[in-house]
């Protein structure tokens, strides 16, 4: 069996204190952030632009890099979040089932994603803070992704909250949280990213 | 009477295409199958407590499903009987009475109406409140938690109906020490197809290792030997203990129970969800013994039954088939908890439930809206029910008339059809409602 650093293949990181430390960082994001210096707040504005155009141009193995090794890609039905251990998600993903998702549609046989789906996003309204010490922050952003397949183009629109760390010199996301605006109503197909 | 000839549109190995493309035919399902039959409303644990109410549709019909101050279970009609206005906007709620948005009519949640603005002064001799009541259901019933209602005043009793997928349903809902519940948020979807394309799919062994290649294959990135969760369809199902069951009535069963002998089979099967090895840690050292339990009720319970027309179980969902037009639907799943349970086991239940509405349904709703599209084609009539059928010795029908055929057969299809052909053939006397 792959050990417990692997989390490409295992999940021990998605601990009871795991689901307690999202709920405390989603917490921290209802409130006022303090500012950050300008050079902080531009690195973390880049690792967004280089993750949307990452995703905008398919590059989803480069994408996953952007992840930290335990890290969590999270989209609530319910606005705002919700209690992730009551509620069903449309996506609470760890590294593994993250990979997974990469994984099916790389198959060739996601049926949902042939033709693949052609995203772009626009992100704005930025704001970022220090996380619990100097090599976390979070961050608020607000997008509008227009997403063309089979004839149709459709958007979407929403907030996303992140937490970066710094790992070995590169901030790597642990978490992102995708608040669609009707994230409790039906959609069409959300088999690509968000 | 009605121009369509249904016994040439419903045949024994394959039906017209026209029942998923003809908005006519829609309209007349709206009536005589959304209407005639019991439809699945509601789940009792969503409106637990008296005043409590949710909105939900019968067909396009919107309604209010309330439990009133004496507890009693309704199904509203959405609709003001003064000018047609909703009087119920929000999903959900507790309230005793609905006072109307647009004039303000104040009904209470039996329906009745307690008043209108400024007293009765401004209305006439022939004003009787008593006939301006909301309009309810003309039958609601429950079955174990599960509220069906019906516009029909003379159809059988609502366990009468469930008939033999009555007993599949308790073995569902008994798999617990505790109480199935839907507290949780909902998982919708909506698709570019006909509603009965989901019906027909959910008794369908034929499609799973084709229409979920990429599933499956997702299972070759961990490199083991042992099946997967439906990876066992791959490898000649006809000739596996599965089967597939038409149960009376239009309702129909897909068994995979039989690919889980032993205890913990479940739980070894199952795709890994996160938290999957600091969980399994967790309840193994705290609950010793019930733990192999426990984790094989992470599991979904392998069981695919459809009661016709609109509930489907699947896993641990409920999912609800809620048609919009002739070629639009849409599809809830409803994730449920077990009281009782540990925490623990329904954190990772509600994991397992994120797995197949995100890498497993989104493929079959493709297809779904691709056969829309093909069908319309009009040079291309029919749509094909054909396997299994007239083969000597490949199906059984034993004395309560259940027929069970090798699970990729479509003997399910073959047979709802012809209930739903019966409904669309009965005249309608007349509009039934209870006042
Ligand atoms: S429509 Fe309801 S009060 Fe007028
Ligand atoms: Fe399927």
């Amino acid at each position: 069996m792959p050990g417990i650093e692997n989390t490409s293949l295992t999940s021990f990181y998605v601990t009871p204190q795991f689901y307690e430390n999202t709920l405390a960082d989603v917490k921290r994001m209802e409130d006022d952030f303090l500012p950050v210096s300008v050079e902080r707040k531009d690195e973390a504005e880049r690792v967004l632009l280089k993750e949307a155009r990452l995703l905008d141009e398919l590059r989803l193995e480069e994408w996953l890099s952007l992840y930290s090794k335990k890290c969590l890609y999270w989209i609530p039905t319910i606005p705002g979040g919700g209690d992730p251990r009551k509620e069903v998600s449309i996506a609470f993903d760890d590294r593994r089932r993250l990979e997974d998702r990469v994984y099916r549609i790389r198959t060739g046989y996601a049926y949902s994603q042939l033709p693949l789906s052609r995203t772009r996003r626009m992100i704005t309204n930025i704001e970022v803070t220090e996380g619990s010490n100097e090599n976390e922050l979070l961050i608020r952003s607000n997008f509008c992704l227009h997403e063309f397949r089979v004839g149709v183009l459709r958007s979407f629109a929403g907030w996303t909250g992140y937490k970066l760390q710094k790992e070995n010199d590169d901030w790597k996301i642990a978490m992102k949280m995708v608040n669609l605006i009707d994230s409790d109503q039906a959609h069409k197909n959300l088999t690509f990213m968000l | 009477m009605t121009k369509w000839d249904w016994d040439y549109l419903i045949q024994d190995d394959r039906v017209h295409r026209f029942v998923y493309t003809d908005p006519e035919i829609f309209e007349l399902e709206m009536r005589k199958v959304f209407g005639d039959t019991w439809v699945y409303l509601a789940h009792e644990s969503e409106i637990p407590n008296v005043n409590d109410y949710k909105t939900t549709y019968l067909g396009l019909r919107p309604i209010i499903v309330s439990r009133d101050n004496d507890g009693v279970i309704r199904a509203l009609f959405n609709r003001c009987t003064h000018r047609g206005a909703t009087i119920c906007r929000t999903d959900k709620g507790n309230t005793r009475n609905f006072i109307c948005p647009y004039h303000g009519w104040n009904f209470s949640n039996d329906g009745r109406l307690n008043g209108v603005p400024w007293g009765r002064d401004g209305y006439g001799e022939s004003f009787d409140k008593n006939e301006l009541n909301l309009k309810q259901l003309a039958k609601v019933e429950s079955y174990r938690g599960f509220i069906f209602g019906t516009i029909s005043d003379d159809i059988c009793s609502l366990q009468d109906y469930l008939g033999n997928a009555k007993e599949l349903l308790d073995q569902w809902i008994d798999r617990y020490e505790g109480e199935l519940v839907v507290r949780s948020s909902a998982h919708r979807m909506t698709l570019e197809g006909n509603w009965k394309f989901v019906f027909d799919n959910a008794a369908d062994g034929y499609h799973v290792s084709f229409s979920h290649r990429s599933l499956l294959a997702v299972g070759e990135r961990y490199n083991l030997e042992q099946d997967k969760d439906m990876t066992y369809f791959g490898k000649n199902p006809d000739r596996s203990p599965m089967y597939v069951q038409y149960l009376g009535n239009g309702h129909v069963f897909l068994d995979q129970r039989p690919m889980y002998n032993q205890v913990g089979d479940r739980w070894e099967q199952q795709r890994p969800q996160p938290g999957r090895e600091a969980y399994e840690k967790t309840i193994r050292e705290k609950f010793k013994e019930k733990a192999e339990d426990y984790l094989d009720w992470t599991a979904g319970a392998q069981m695919n039954l459809s009661i016709f027309p609109n509930l489907l179980i699947i896993g641990n969902q409920i999912q609800v088939i809620e048609p919009i037009s002739v070629n639009q639907t849409q599809l809830t799943w409803y994730a449920t908890t077990v009281d009782e349970l540990p925490d623990e086991v329904n954190t990772l239940r509600m994991r397992s439930q994120e797995d197949f509405p995100a890498f497993g349904e989104p493929d079959d709703v493709a297809n779904f809206a691709e056969c829309q599209r093909g069908l319309s084609i009009p040079e291309v009539e029919w749509v094909m029910f054909n396997r299994g059928y007239n083969v000597p010795d490949r199906q059984t029908t034993d004395k309560r008339g259940v027929i069970t055929a090798p699970v990729t057969d479509e003997t399910p299809m073959r047979n709802y059809f012809q209930e739903w052909k019966r409904l669309l053939s009965v005249e309608r006397r007349k509009v039934n409602c209870q006042e």
